[in-house]
């Protein structure tokens, strides 16, 4: 007969218990390990692990060409695809020295712009399915299908873009795409009054957010978290205004911060992030300039031997991409500041004597990617 | 012929009385209507569901999809009824059996139309709520059996939740008790044929539909099933025919909390034109459809929020205003 011990006495005995949540979990986004010591329902220690979906991203770029890597940094964090293929563009051309056609500069920012907002828009209705409100999950993903179809209409895919070349992009916008940019700039403000009233101002969502996970300034700096995280915590850094790259100083743009640094604070600079994004696209159909989208570039890029380090400002926070050239056609090592990484460590921090359930809350309120975290 | 004259059910009849025999005969019919009901309900929620998330809900079976659950239903009855390892078989197969009880059992003292009724029991509404708590045994009993952290998390909570709300529950259905001197649910409404007893006690009727709520762990008060935190709570588990016996079951409480909010305060039978059971039937689903609109607006509230929210806050106001009822009664 089967007889197998599954408790000792120790264990009966002991008053805290483990709980895995996750890998396989409905809220853990994808393929996170939380390894949570519980007392009753009450967090005494949470050991995120990670590496469930870990590929190999940073090895992979060397052994291939530099365009050849073009497809790899937007399957790193899938949400914001058209800005890390942003950032590794803007790498490779610092490191070669290609000066890019303002045109495509533009175009660059209104892509990355409206991934921004498709990204915010699951970060923060993730954040709201894992409080148990389903039905803003669904209006964002309504909205966020919109930008997926523009983003489709240009560059042919819709999560993981490769749209970015060495020099530009890979083809100019069509007049369908810029009308179509406009109409959803208008119908995205007409629905920010349907959020306010079904989220921003439910009772019980602002209950379950307010003074949920509260990441002090310090904590912030201490544990290098950036991105709305950051902002929510009351520190005024965004890539975009600090370290500017790519035209950005050209537009007009607010830095939402939120002194709080709650859960509630960053899900609202999230939120008020959409309205700024949605400033920077227009300022930019506004004045887009006409000209080529592409610089004359080599078929093959050899950059000269060297590195550089280029930041910019993805979905969730100051990603990076180090590369250092041997002087070939094949990088000698990449190396990405993920800023997912940093953002889920400060939850070993400010977890301990939380619910299970605001777990969940704040795991969805910092809003990483597994992937990225892993690469 | 009289199907009464003949030997044998004549003999039957006989020896049981009329009273059995039309007991006999009302449980028939529950145990018909109560599934048909629920695919009914099923269909409803996820129609309203769409609706409300902007899109139009199952479409593929049936016209307009109606036939959904109907596909659902054998395709539960079709699938494995897996029993994880080292589960305590006894319990984990009695659970589901025993969930289901109650929920037929609350149907027989319910007065759909003064007609209408299976049994207008002394005791009335109370056996409905005495049977009602062993939903949570059986939920516990499940809960346990599974071998599985999440299942017990969400059976505790469930436990805990429903012995905290029944007291507001009780509290807030006194009044009418007081006021009509009699547990019977059909005298209940009988009282209403003039003015609604929910304007006589709006907060009773307020707190009544929150506990009812939270009884039937539906959202905002579905902690027990929490998928965002707990999986499926404490039927994670559970498959195939297992699982939609806990489901009938949620619904079928729904159906009878909703259809004693409509004896107690809404008047039961009682409107114009219409006959009285389809005044009852409708009153009912309307309450079932805000109870759905909550669900698909409104987030999952926290654990402590919600003990707090039922020992500080629903207890205390059905306390007062109980008392005052009293205080009125007597002196008036």
């Amino acid at each position: 007969m089967l007889n197998i011990k599954t408790i000792d006495d120790a264990t009966i005995n002991q008053r805290v218990y483990q709980l895995n949540l996750g890998p396989q979990h409905p809220s853990t986004h994808g393929v996170m390990h939380l390894l949570l010591t519980l007392d009753g329902e009450v967090v005494v220690k949470i050991e995120p692990i990670i590496g469930y979906s870990h590929r190999g991203h940073e090895k992979m770029a060397e052994n291939r060409i530099y365009e050849q890597y073009l497809p790899n940094p937007a399957r790193m964090d899938y949400l914001s695809g058209m800005i890390f293929n942003h950032g590794y563009c803007m790498a490779v051309e610092k490191l070669c020295g290609i000066e890019v056609p303002r045109r495509a500069e533009y175009i660059r920012v209104i892509t990355s712009e409206l991934n921004r907002i498709a990204s915010h828009f699951i970060g923060t209705m993730d954040y709201a399915m894992g409080l148990g409100a389903i039905t803003p999950f669904l209006w964002g993903w309504d909205d966020r299908e919109n930008i997926l179809d523009l983003l489709e209409m240009i560059s042919g895919s819709r999560l993981t873009y490769s749209y970015g070349r060495f020099g530009g992009v890979r083809n100019d916008i069509t007049k369908e795409f810029y009308d179509g940019t406009r109409k959803f700039i208008e119908r995205l403000r007409s629905r920010f009054w349907d959020y306010e009233n079904l989220i921003n101002q439910n009772v019980i969502f602002i209950k379950r957010s307010k003074d949920v996970g509260v990441i002090t300034k310090e904590d912030a700096l201490l544990y290098g978290v950036t991105g709305p995280t950051l902002r929510g915590s009351g520190v005024k850094y965004d890539v975009r205004k600090h370290e500017p790259y790519s035209v950005y100083p050209e537009f007009k743009f607010e830095i939402p911060t939120r002194k709080e640094g709650d859960c509630l604070a960053r899900y609202q600079v999230r939120m008020a992030e959409l309205e700024q994004s949605l400033n920077i696209i227009e300022q930019a159909l506004d004045h887009l300039p006409p000209g080529p989208v592409r610089a004359k570039v080599p078929r093959f890029v050899t950059p000269p031997e060297g590195d550089c380090y280029v930041t910019f400002e993805s979905a969730r926070g100051a990603a990076g991409f180090y590369i250092v050239s041997d002087g070939t056609r094949v990088p000698y090592r990449i190396k990405v500041r993920a800023p997912s990484f940093s953002n889920l460590f400060v939850l070993t921090k400010i977890c301990p004597g939380h619910f299970l359930a605001d777990i969940v809350a704040i795991f969805g309120s910092i809003d990483v990617t597994v992937p990225e975290i892993d690469r | 012929m009289n199907i009464t004259q003949l030997p044998y059910i004549k003999e039957i009849y006989g020896f049981l009385g009329s009273d059995v025999m039309s007991g006999l005969v009302g449980l028939l019919i529950i145990a018909a209507l109560v599934p048909l009901n629920v695919a009914a309900l099923v269909l409803a929620e996820r129609k309203v569901a769409g609706h409300i998330q902007l899109r139009p809900g199952p479409m593929e079976v049936g016209p307009h999809g109606i036939l959904q659950t109907l596909i659902d239903a054998v395709k539960l009855l079709g699938k494995e009824m897996v029993t994880p390892g080292l589960t305590d078989k006894p319990l984990y197969w009695l659970s589901p059996i025993i969930v289901v009880a109650p929920a037929f059992v609350g149907f027989i003292p319910i007065p759909f139309s003064p007609l209408v009724q299976i049994k207008d029991v002394n005791v009335g509404f109370l056996l409905i709520f005495a049977f009602s708590s062993i939903t949570i045994i059986s939920i516990l009993m499940g809960g346990w059996a599974s071998n599985n952290k999440y299942s017990l998390i969400g059976a505790v909570r469930a436990v805990a939740q429903n012995v905290a709300y029944e007291i507001p529950l009780l509290l807030s259905v006194m009044p009418i008790v007081m006021m009509t001197n009699t547990f019977k649910l059909g005298e209940i409404a009988q009282a209403q044929s003039g003015l609604w007893f929910i304007f006589y006690q709006p907060i009773a009727a307020i707190i009544f539909f929150i506990a009812t709520t939270a009884e039937t762990n539906r959202a905002p008060f579905d902690l027990v099933e929490g998928e965002s935190e707990l999986v499926s709570g404490f039927h994670t588990e559970y498959t195939g025919m297992r699982f939609s016996l806990y489901f009938l079951a949620e619904y079928t409480n729904m159906v009878i909390a909703a259809a004693l909010f409509t004896t107690f305060f809404l008047g039961g039978w009682y409107g114009p034109v219409l006959p009285g059971a389809v005044w009852f039937f409708a009153k009912t689903y309307f309450l079932l459809f805000v109870v759905m609109w909550m669900r698909w607006t409104y987030p999952r509230i926290r654990f402590d929020q919600l003990m707090n929210f039922a020992w500080k806050v629903l207890i205390p106001i059905a306390l007062v205003n109980l008392f005052i009822t009293a205080i009125v009664l007597k002196v008036i």
